[in-house]
């Protein structure tokens, strides 16, 4: 069935720094864009925690933290929700990784990186794949509804050499 | 970004690794990557039956595993005692079983009346799963999905492509339909 990524988001490209933002993951403690450069970044919005399905996409994330480690990657997950319900999720998903809240002033940082979707006020399916000084190798939208998987992130990591 | 969306291909073609039904020469061929404890792929296990009947000899039907093992912590239980069992000769009725038990996934009774019925040869089948002996082969599965978009579970691929659609009876018919162009098969 023919899918299209949706026509109004134009995501950062590869080739351009990667923005650098410092977003919580808990009540009292942020994290920086920054705090990662010397290692690559995965860096996967998504629309919202909850989603109904068995190993959703941060799921699927969690479960190939070891594949990632090969290539001393760090994974952020980023989406509109709040630290509270990103630690509910985490916990009961078993994340192994950072979740975000793009919260306030919402999704600032989903728009910094053209992946903010005004129509449904959540992020979009974006991933980026940033390099160790903090450049933007690889970045794929995926259409709505689709969850992307994973294969893109390690074909973008392999080639970071 | 925007434009015609392409998704992802099977990069471990089926073959004589896979745990198949119905002819390898089938029009159309539907792979699933599954997770045995996971409940979306058991609600869809009685639609691929369903699905197989309505097709007969026209699919080509491959089961491949994605035990997703940090929520499911059977899964790979699961999905050894079937690769066990395959050793035997029993792949699909301990596939089937498992997914028609899947609540009674964590006990061992119900698993080993079924062992005895299959009259396998249970010591060596308990010997197996204790040494993990198919963890190779369920680590291919595992990684040729996760190079291919699985992106949870089940996810299925149609001759080869990534199948987005809901995973319900009526809409997996039509994509195969779509795939195969088969007449439809009447009984």
């Amino acid at each position: 069935m023919p899918k299209t990524a949706p026509p109004s988001l134009k995501i950062l490209p590869a080739g351009v720094p990667a923005p650098d933002f410092a977003l919580k993951t808990t009540p009292d403690q942020d994290v920086a864009l920054r705090d990662f450069l010397g290692r690559p970044v995965i860096l996967a919005f998504y629309p919202a925690d909850w989603s109904p399905v068995c190993s959703d996409q941060m799921g699927l994330y969690a479960q190939l933290m070891p594949e990632f480690k090969k290539f001393d990657a760090e994974v952020l997950g980023v989406s509109v929700d709040g630290v509270w319900s990103h630690l509910a999720f985490a916990k009961e998903r078993k994340l192994n990784f950072p979740l975000l809240s793009d919260f306030e002033p919402k999704g600032a940082v989903s728009r910094l990186y053209g992946a903010f979707e005004a129509r449904t006020g959540e992020a979009a399916r974006a991933l980026f794949v940033i390099d160790r000084k903090g450049r933007v190798r690889w970045s794929y939208l995926s259409p709505d509804g689709v969850n992307p998987g994973a294969e893109g992130i390690l074909a973008a990591l392999e080639k970071l050499g | 970004m925007a434009g015609t969306y392409t998704p992802p291909r099977l990069t471990l073609p089926v073959g004589d690794r896979d745990h198949a039904q119905g002819p390898a020469e089938a029009t159309v061929t539907l792979v699933e990557y599954g997770d045995y404890q996971c409940p979306y792929c058991g609600a869809a296990y009685p639609i691929v039956k369903r699905v197989q009947k309505e097709f007969g000899s026209g699919l080509r039907f491959v089961f491949r595993n994605f035990p997703i093992t940090n929520a499911h912590p059977h899964a790979a239980w699961a999905a050894e005692t079937a690769e066990a069992a395959a050793a035997q000769g029993r792949f699909w009725e301990m596939h089937d079983f498992l997914y028609e038990h899947q609540r009674s996934l964590g006990e061992e009774a119900p698993f080993a009346r079924e062992e005895a019925r299959l009259k396998l040869d249970v010591p060596r089948l308990a010997r197996e799963v204790a040494a993990a002996a198919y963890a190779p082969r369920i680590e291919e599965d595992y990684m040729s999905g996760v190079r291919s978009g699985v992106n949870g579970t089940p996810t299925f691929f149609i001759d080869g492509v990534r199948y987005d659609g809901y995973p319900e009876f009526d809409p997996i018919v039509a994509a195969l339909r779509a795939a195969s162009s088969a007449p439809r098969r009447r009984k």
